[in-house]
């Protein structure tokens, strides 16, 4: 059950990005590109996922708890910061340049195109790349404080 | 390159995608981010590892059911050169993780619970998605 589940999730999440084009950067970027070749399709995959998952999340976080887990893992965090930000900046600079976002190339890697598979090897030394930097920033962080106190 | 409007196939993609996302915090409690499943597939301990790598399997066995069942693969069209591929794969992975998230985590997760950061996150990306796109294709020309 505990990897079944998944399996099928991932497979329905799978087979919606395929019909929707999100595995396709030509209709991504063209989405974009609203002085061109513009293709509005996106804004529709856009609307469907939004609309079900907040009727979804309403119906589901009633339950006192998920059915296999003892409770709901959210992300926590209200504050609004640079890394927020300047991250969401830079992840449309990408998506702009490639085409591809991590939702819709996952599921493209399963059509074995090698440009899918170059995407997604960079997409994860940028990935880790981060997380190198972002442990030193806040390794230095946590010193700086200790000599502080 | 043209592509056709899809309005029904894409909404009804969308309408999948959010299944998805109600189905997984239904069954674990956790939010449908390919950033977040990705990254942690390869760094979570082994007990939280399992169930990301069964989604991540999932969603690389879509096209191929979808191959079974149609007889063709889902289109793939990139007019992106290989070095292009790589430096945005590059950005968007340094992007999507000092951003926590991407357009399924934040666009639509998110975006549904009314995450103020989900969605200052989700106007911030789409705006440089489009100012990209906009000088690639209309200052510089290519």
């Amino acid at each position: 059950m505990r990897l079944i589940t998944p399996y099928l999730i991932g497979l329905i999440f799978g087979v919606g990005i395929s019909i929707s084009g999100m595995a396709s950067p030509a209709k991504v970027l063209n989405f974009f590109d609203v002085a061109g070749s513009w293709d509005p399709s996106l804004g529709f995959v856009m609307a469907g996922a939004l609309v079900v998952t907040f009727i979804g999340y309403r119906l589901v976080l009633r339950r006192p708890a998920p059915i296999l887990e003892s409770v709901f893992q959210l992300p926590s965090k209200v504050r609004l910061d640079t890394r927020l930000i300047g991250g969401s900046a830079a992840f449309g600079l990408g998506w702009g340049i490639a085409g591809f976002c991590p939702g819709g190339a996952l599921p493209a890697l399963g059509t074995g195109r090698i440009e899918v598979l170059a995407f997604v090897a960079a997409l994860l030394v940028g990935i880790f790349t981060a997380r190198a930097i972002i442990s030193r920033i806040d390794d230095r962080k946590a010193r700086a404080l200790r000599r502080e106190t | 390159m043209e592509t056709a409007f899809t309005p029904w196939q894409s909404l009804a993609g969308g309408a999948l995608i959010g299944l998805a996302a109600t189905l997984l915090m239904l069954v674990l409690g956790r939010v449908m981010g390919a950033t977040g499943i990705l990254t942690a597939a390869f760094t979570a301990a082994a007990p939280e590892r399992g169930w990301r790598l069964s989604i991540l399997a999932g969603m690389i066995s879509a096209p191929l059911m979808l191959w079974g069942l149609t007889g063709q693969l889902p289109e793939v069209q990139v007019p992106v050169s290989m070095p292009m591929l790589l430096i945005g794969g590059f950005i968007v992975g340094l992007g999507v993780t000092f951003g926590s998230g991407c357009t399924s985590g934040h666009g639509v997760c998110g975006m549904a619970r009314l995450s103020r950061r989900s969605i200052v996150a989700t106007a911030t990306f789409m705006a440089t998605t489009g100012l990209t796109v906009f000088v690639i294709r209309h200052v510089l020309g290519t």
